[in-house]
């Protein structure tokens, strides 16, 4: 007969865990690379119209965000159409253009005429504040601007 | 030393760097999205003067475009559905039957062609009109289709003149084709033409 073998004698070797490290640092990099930062928590509401003519907006740091919506917080800023610079909520338009001014000045010298201001409108917003918005920007000088908006599927 | 076996030098307990790498993997996975920004990029028209400069367009080479607050859609004193409107603006700037009534055609010389002379709607405007309480969406999808129009005609310009796409011309190449299909959009300041808001 054959030797039998120990009771409990030997263990099974623990599953190396040695390239778990290299993996998650794989991962890491992916995202680190693949993403980027939010600019600002949103405080309006943001749900996006679709459309089929869009283009990437190229070079993030000459792109200022102007965000119109309803305000997340009804209680304090009431049921209209809310327009969201920066973390805040601003009372009116009025007070785009000193905004975009005071982007622009931040901006290096040399990139100021590029400065695009992207419009985040949630499509339910009236166009109203948008117009008002948009004088401010004309004014402003700022005339580059675009809407944000999704990728619409097969038409 | 006192013994002749060298003394192995324990290696460093490496465990915990799933552990490190895990908690920056976390943190970038938080404060991060994915998503890339996309846009339908427009150009403003400069500050408006103060005094009125009223500029004389013809009627034939202005295309209106209404939205009312309703998000219904007029083009020409006639009601249609957004899914014509393409349609409408390509008829209208390529006017391929030089018809009477649509963007007028002059000659214009291209250099980029080697001094060619080529008909193009010089003059033509579509013009954007929207009520104040007309919704966001629905503009957007107006100007989307606008946008549409001007993109495939340009298409079939790069295609016709210089046998490309139009995403592959060149700087001069483009500036040719501009002039061939200037896009010509103009939005009005809005009316308040009431109803519901």
């Amino acid at each position: 007969m054959a030797k039998f073998r120990k009771k409990g004698g030997k263990k099974l070797p623990a599953v190396s865990t040695a390239s778990l490290p290299d993996i998650v640092f794989m991962l890491l990099f992916f995202f680190m690379t693949a993403t980027t930062m939010k600019e600002v928590t949103y405080q309006v509401k943001m749900t996006f119209p679709q459309a089929t003519e869009l283009t990437k907006l190229e070079n993030k740091s000459l792109v200022k965000y102007i965000y119109i919506g309803e305000a997340l917080d009804k209680k304090k800023h009431g049921v209209e159409s809310c327009i969201q610079l920066n973390d805040q909520i601003v009372e009116g338009p009025k007070r785009v253009g000193p905004f975009i001014n005071s982007e622009r000045e931040s901006m290096k010298e040399e990139d100021q005429p590029k400065m695009m201001v992207a419009l985040k409108i949630d499509k339910n917003t009236k166009m109203g504040i948008v117009t008002d918005v948009k004088t401010e920007l004309r004014n402003a000088q700022a005339l580059r601007i675009t809407y944000t908006a999704l990728q619409k599927q097969n038409r | 030393m006192a013994k002749g076996k060298k003394r192995e030098v324990e290696e460093v307990n490496a465990s915990s760097t799933a552990d490190i790498a895990f908690l920056l993997l976390v943190f970038f996975l938080v404060t991060t999205s994915m998503s890339t920004d996309l846009g339908l990029v427009r150009r403003l028209p400069p500050p408006a003067p103060k005094e009125n400069t009223k500029t004389e367009i013809k009627e034939r080479n202005m295309l209106v475009v209404l939205v009312n607050s309703k998000n219904q859609l007029m083009v020409r004193e006639e009601a249609i559905p957004v899914s014509e409107l393409k349609e409408k603006v390509k008829q209208f700037v390529s006017n391929p039957a030089n018809d009477g009534n649509l963007a007028e055609k002059l000659p214009v010389k291209i250099d980029y062609l080697g001094g060619q002379v080529v008909l193009v709607p010089k003059n033509h405007v579509v013009s954007l009109q929207n009520d104040r309480g007309t919704s966001f969406e629905a503009y957007m999808e107006v100007q989307n289709e606008i946008v549409a129009a001007y993109n495939e005609m340009r298409e079939e310009c790069a295609q016709k003149y210089f046998k490309k796409k139009f995403s592959e011309l060149s700087e001069e190449e483009l500036e040719a084709a501009k002039k061939i299909l200037p896009m010509n959009i103009s939005e009005a300041e809005p009316k308040d033409y009431g109803g519901a808001k």
